[in-house]
């Protein structure tokens, strides 16, 4: 396995599309810093990026290369090499160069810069692992949806109304439920809508370390509380990193079964 | 006001050639305030000279000038009011004054002025007091260059720096006021001026205004405090020039305007407020030319606020621009700059051809249900706001901005 995701992670970062996804990080980084002077406001503004972009940057990445690497699949599993490793050896190939390619990209500003004072950095920090855990899951389920459809229009259009339901069907939902439920206490419940969809986990997680949370009122006051509490905090990343550990297990069960 | 004062102490002078200056410190004549009082004879002036005293209470019943050399302390003792003023044309200077007693039935203050007129309170020092203070019913004061710093804790166990009840043509300048329950609370006081104070960290707010009218408040800088600045049961205040900054908390406001009549709004500066003005019951407000900066809601005027006109102001940089409760719309908008605004400019006359919409359909989704604003920043809140933007169906029709400037105001 191990060798599988060197060659997919080397042929991933040798690529156009990971060089193309690095400096678009890096220049929108450095623009937002060089533009607003102040790298709590570029923070912030970076964030609606992050939150918008890694999904659906993950969900295109994962179909095209899928598609792409389904002629190697074929050729090592020619050879006695488990299924297991062969699947996951991509996968985690391909993470890694996105999220290297992620991570670099934002972080080589923020050094030129400075990021002035403490603050400042677990803000910084909070977005680096919401990009990160945002771009692996949903790599990790257009792989999956890539696997299980061998017709690639199919599966593209399948990843992409995931990633439509995930950013922007969901929330209309919860809004929706919001209101129809107005006469309730509504606190616990849209908690758990939020905990339960990662990109809305990801955007509540940036927006309350970026100092919005007084805006936010009682709402705001139940989360805080929910967020400011160790078990809080291990919910949310338990639940985040099940967007991960999901697909990518279900890849590993999955690949055993599947027909070329 | 001021000629009138001077015109006082002229003939105040005139009459009182014979006034004698009175010296108290631990080694004169004198060595006690209360004894130099009482042997005083009205308009003598009392100087009192460094060393700390520890009076209890003392009353002053006579004109008198009472001015302190290097900041003599005058202790409290946690238990007591240091002065109570019954006399008019009283002055107070240089003094340093500590520890005033807290109690819960009596408003104790480190000066308590009570049916008193010119008496005037000038750069004296005020340490861990109640109250600061304290006019009551009396006109033609003068309160300058103070510096007063509280220690509250709890809005029930804390006074007010500045407290003005049932005065008028007062004036408070220069003073700076922190760390007290409001930093200067007026109730029933009309005709007077505010000017060039400092109120910072207050538990409740900066400046608190009750039903006192034809006031003006220029120049002040209201920082930080607990819920920012009320104006309430108010009618011809002018507030102009202040800086109204970082009241930012979930139940904040930088200006909260209730039931008040015909104010006028110009100048200010309104930078990372919860909420810059809050209108309830606001009624013929001028808001004009003033700056809102990074607050979360720039303007949160309700349904039930008429005839109020928001003219050529700068909206930078907010999260919300204007939110309101109601469908119908009552105040004028004209001539802002809303840095949110995308439409053109063919005539190049400065102002956009089309009119802007402050209110966002999320900003009035939030007012019905206030737990949706968990969806802030969502991309699907983005793609509603943008909806409703081209073709408006629940936002207030009439709520828009004819002529929105295209470049800030200078």
């Amino acid at each position: 396995m191990k060798r599988i995701l060197k060659y997919s992670f080397f042929d991933m970062i040798r690529s156009r599309w990971s060089i193309f996804y690095f400096l678009f990080f890096l220049i929108t980084a450095s623009s937002l810093l060089y533009m607003s002077n102040d790298s709590s406001r570029a923070l912030a503004s970076l964030m609606n990026i992050v939150i918008i972009l890694c999904p659906l940057i993950g969900t295109l990445f994962g179909v095209m290369y899928y598609y792409n690497s389904r002629d190697f699949i074929e050729l090592l599993l020619a050879q006695p090499i488990k299924r297991r490793d062969i699947f996951l050896g991509e996968y985690f190939g391909l993470a890694f160069s996105i999220v290297i390619s992620f991570i670099a990209g934002i972080t080589i500003p923020f050094i030129f810069y400075g990021f002035g004072g403490a603050d400042t950095l677990v803000n910084f920090l909070t977005i680096v692992v919401a990009g990160s855990i945002l771009t692996m899951a949903f790599l990790a389920i257009s792989f999956l949806v890539a696997m299980k459809n061998s017709n690639k229009i199919k599966g593209f259009g399948l990843a992409i109304i995931i990633w439509l339901f995930m950013a922007i069907i969901y929330d209309g939902l919860f809004l929706m439920s919001l209101f129809i439920f107005e006469d309730y206490p509504l606190e616990t419940f849209s908690l758990a809508m939020t905990v339960i969809n990662p990109i809305d986990l990801c955007r509540t997680l940036v927006m309350l370390q970026l100092d919005i949370s007084a805006l936010l009122g009682y709402t705001g006051a139940v989360f805080n509380k929910f967020f400011g509490t160790s078990q809080g905090i291990i919910i949310s990343l338990f639940f985040a990193l099940l967007w991960v550990a999901g697909p990518v297990w279900t890849i590993s069960w999955q690949c055993k079964a599947k027909d070329f | 006001m001021k000629n009138l004062l001077f015109l006082f102490t002229l003939i105040s002078v005139a009459t009182n050639l014979h006034s004698q200056t009175i010296e108290v410190c631990p080694d004169c004549q004198y060595t006690s305030i209360k004894e130099a009082i009482k042997s005083s004879s009205p308009h003598d002036a009392i100087i009192i000279k460094n060393g700390v005293y520890r009076e209890g209470n003392i009353t002053i019943d006579k004109p008198l000038s009472i001015i302190g050399k290097d900041y003599p302390v005058i202790d409290g003792e946690s238990k007591y009011e240091i002065f109570t003023i019954k006399s008019d044309s009283v002055t107070l200077r240089g003094l340093k004054l500590l520890n005033v007693g807290v109690s819960y039935t009596k408003d104790l203050a480190a000066i308590n002025i009570i049916n008193s007129d010119y008496v005037n309170i000038k750069d004296n020092i005020l340490e861990n007091s109640f109250f600061g203070v304290y006019y009551q019913k009396s006109s033609y004061g003068l309160i300058e260059g103070n510096v007063m710093q509280g220690n509250a804790v709890k809005e029930i166990s804390s006074g007010n720096a500045i407290h003005l009840w049932h005065c008028d043509n007062m004036q408070i300048i220069d003073n700076q006021v922190r760390n007290h329950r409001d930093g200067i609370y007026l109730e029933f006081v009309d005709s007077s001026r505010i000017v060039n104070n400092v109120s910072e960290g207050n538990l409740r707010y900066g400046l608190h205004f009750m039903f006192s009218n034809w006031d003006d408040y220029i120049s002040n800088t209201l920082r930080d405090n607990g819920a920012g600045v009320a104006v309430m049961f108010s009618r011809f205040i002018r507030m102009e020039d202040n800086l109204f900054e970082k009241n930012w908390g979930t139940t904040s406001y930088g200006l909260l305007l209730k039931e008040i009549y015909d104010a006028e709004i110009i100048n200010n500066e309104f930078y990372k407020n919860t909420i810059g003005i809050y209108g309830e019951s606001a009624t013929r407000i001028k808001i004009s030319n003033n700056e809102f900066h990074q607050n979360g809601w720039a303007l949160k005027i309700l349904g039930s606020c008429m005839d109020n006109e928001v003219v050529s102001n700068n909206f930078i940089g907010n999260t919300f621009d204007v939110t309101t409760n109601s469908s119908r719309n009552y105040n004028i908008y004209n001539g802002n700059y809303w840095d949110e605004y995308t439409g053109y400019d063919l005539d190049k006359d400065g102002y956009g051809d089309v009119p802007y919409r402050p209110v966002s359909l999320f900003s009035h989704v939030i007012t019905k249900s206030e737990s949706s604003i968990i969806l802030l920043r969502s991309l699907f809140v983005d793609l509603l706001n943008y909806a409703e933007k081209v073709t408006p169906v629940f936002t207030p029709e009439s709520l828009k901005d004819e002529l929105p400037k295209m470049k800030p105001i200078q």
